[in-house]
């Protein structure tokens, strides 16, 4: 695969070119109707799922509603009982903590997985086996792992027995079952990131690295001062994917601790889907997802701010 | 390929010296690898297994007490007295079933969102009109959005439109578009030859007939790619089908999982069970793997790197 054609800007010749053919005799409408008729299906997805739920959300979220009786307008009420709300902190908390431990392992050791790769081989086998956990869904991901870390029956446990460690209750310790349930999913994500990192990683010309080893560079030179810099870009745009997609951690949450022991896994998408679906507090829930977007509104936008995403040093090197 | 100037650990170079930074760095990969795969294997071995007689072989490498009973039992063929037996839950996974409805879901799903993605994104990149890029931004501000936040009023629509527990209901909101999918192929439309397109038109043909004749077959690369991780996706979506898809005529497997796992005992959970379900569940995705492994993983690296 050669990513250069897949993110390089066509030639701005070709648009120019095509658009210059069409006879100008409807100058200003252009390809108008032909293009509505193109664009209806998905405008109307857009508005239908998008564009109006956003807004009605936004709504909701200054209502009291349980779906049964028609919302009553209360005005800024679910906000202020935000402020209060110690389940809403918690769930705060506990989600910061497993971004923090998802995002900190899975980019460690994906950097790590993807030079790896990069350095030793290109079997797609290799890569194949790597990517396949990401291939199955996160319910089946977390039940095997519920299995494996079973306290009675789980074969980690037996691992510990064997290493002469205490039993651990993974799932069951409200100290361990965020940072395990960060390190399953680190396990489901790990290939995926790695592969998106190799792509970035074959991107980067050969010639620069010759120049290093020319210079006499070792390898750990070569990577903090060569790879990390020209992987920038790249590493700016999967971090905030998967920063994002890390917050909303739901799947693995809901069908083992449920958010327990003691609200120990309560993440806020676990605390919106319990508010909407279990209190019927619908407006209260709309509420919260609007504060969860504007957190992953401010993390997208320092996240690129910080990694300066838009330049790239291969410019001007 | 480039050559790797030094050895990984970056010591001086001598003649035929042991690589040993190729060496730490197979046996990390091999690591990773053999952790990536054991959980698979593990899933397998338990399936077979007895779940009564799983306490007493619970390190054991191959199954305990070999047996299908777990795969009878989550198929529903098995008797209460049979189950019971192998310490196993009354619970079924309608599998058939679910698994139909899986296939419908993120059938529907992915033929419906790829096309009429293709057709929108086909308008932005190729056609000339008043006010497209305008619309187009609106598109991309989408996928900004956190889903949580369109699904909480997207269920209350589905419920006030009546669709709770349908097809419809489930594929509703991904079947006309996503940002992503418009925005992707967009991307690809961009850099179609514009030659080809001059051609057919001086040949006569209109904007559908290029559109069907023309776009969508010099893309089939970056359309699949498409498709297949749509497919993916959809196959293991599990909140929004949770959300409105509980009822058993519509229920999708991650759903049926989910339920499943929460009719075995908290006491002493049907492990064999609870592992022929899951496995079950997982298969449909790794038999497509093994036969489009080289697709899909080439398509990670697209997807990516926008």
């Amino acid at each position: 695969m050669t990513s250069e054609t897949v993110h390089a800007a066509p030639p701005p010749t070709i648009e120019a070119a095509s658009r210059g053919t069409p006879p100008p005799r409807r100058r200003r409408l252009g390809d108008l109707p032909v293009a509505v008729l193109f664009v209806l299906p998905a405008a109307i997805g857009f508005v239908t799922f998008y564009l109006w739920p956003a807004l009605r959300g936004l709504y909701l979220s200054l209502t009291k509603y349980n779906v049964l009786t028609p919302p009553r307008f209360i005005g800024t009420e679910n906000y202020e009982r935000l402020l209060g709300d110690h389940l809403f902190w918690n769930a705060l908390k506990v989600t910061a903590e497993y971004v923090v431990i998802n995002i900190g392992t899975q980019t460690v050791a994906s950097v790590l997985l993807a030079v790896l790769l990069h350095r030793l081989t290109r079997s797609l086998l290799v890569r194949g086996v790597v990517l396949l956990p990401f291939l199955v869904a996160n319910v089946v991901v977390a039940l095997v792992w519920f299995w494996m870390l079973d306290y009675q029956l789980g074969v980690v446990n037996y691992a510990f027995d064997w290493l002469g460690l205490e039993r651990v209750a993974f799932f069951g310790d409200s100290d361990l079952a965020i940072p395990t349930i960060a390190l399953v999913n680190t396990w489901r994500h790990l290939g995926y990131t790695a592969l998106l990192i190799y792509a970035g990683l074959q991107m980067i010309p050969p010639s620069v690295y010759e120049a290093a080893a020319l210079d006499g560079a070792s390898e750990w030179r070569i990577f903090w001062r060569v790879t990390m810099p020209l992987l920038r870009p790249v590493m700016a745009m999967v971090m905030v994917l998967t920063v994002i997609g890390s917050f909303q951690v739901f799947d693995t949450v809901a069908v083992t601790t449920a958010g327990g022991p003691i609200n120990a896994t309560r993440v806020i998408y676990f605390y919106i889907y319990d508010l909407a679906f279990n209190r019927f507090n619908f407006g209260y829930a709309a509420a919260l997802s609007s504060v969860l977007f504007v957190i992953l509104a401010g993390v997208a936008y320092l996240q690129l701010r910080l990694s300066r995403a838009g330049e790239s040093d291969l410019k001007g090197a | 390929m480039m050559a790797a100037p030094t050895a990984l650990a970056g010591r001086p170079r001598q003649a035929r010296a042991i690589p040993w930074g190729r060496i730490a760095g197979w046996t990390v990969l091999v690591l990773v690898m053999a952790a990536t795969l054991f959980p698979f294997y593990w899933m397998l071995r338990t399936s077979f297994s007895n779940t009564r007689s799983l306490a007493a072989g619970a390190t054991d490498l191959l199954p305990v007490d070999f047996t299908f009973g777990a795969y009878r039992r989550v198929l529903g063929l098995s008797t209460t007295a049979e189950a019971v037996a192998e310490g196993g839950s009354s619970g079924t996974v309608n599998f058939w079933l679910f698994l139909r409805n899986s296939i419908v879901v993120a059938t529907t799903v992915t033929v419906g969102q790829v096309f009429f993605s293709a057709m929108a994104a086909y308008a932005f990149a190729r056609l000339r009109w008043p006010g497209r890029d305008v619309v187009f931004m609106l598109f991309l501000t989408a996928l900004m959005v956190p889903p949580i936040f369109t699904t909480l009023p997207n269920f209350v629509l589905i419920k006030e439109l009546g669709l709770l527990n349908t097809y419809l209901g489930i594929v509703l909101p991904h079947l006309l578009m996503t940002p992503f999918a418009v925005f992707f192929l967009r991307q690809f439309f961009l850099g179609v030859n514009a030659g080809l397109e001059e051609a057919a038109r001086i040949d006569g043909a209109g904007h559908v007939r290029i559109f069907f004749r023309i776009i969508l077959p010099v893309s089939k690369g970056p359309i699949t790619t498409l498709a297949i991780l749509t497919y993916i996706t959809s196959w293991n979506d599990y909140f929004w089908p949770l959300l409105v898809g509980k009822d058993e005529s519509v229920r999708v497997l991650t759903v049926a999982l989910g339920i499943f796992r929460s009719q075995t005992p908290q006491g002493s959970p049907d492990w064999a069970g609870l592992m022929a379900a899951t496995l079950f569940a997982a298969l449909p995705m790794i038999i497509l793997f093994a036969v489009l492994g080289r697709r899909i993983i080439d398509s990670i690296g697209y997807t990516g790197v926008k």
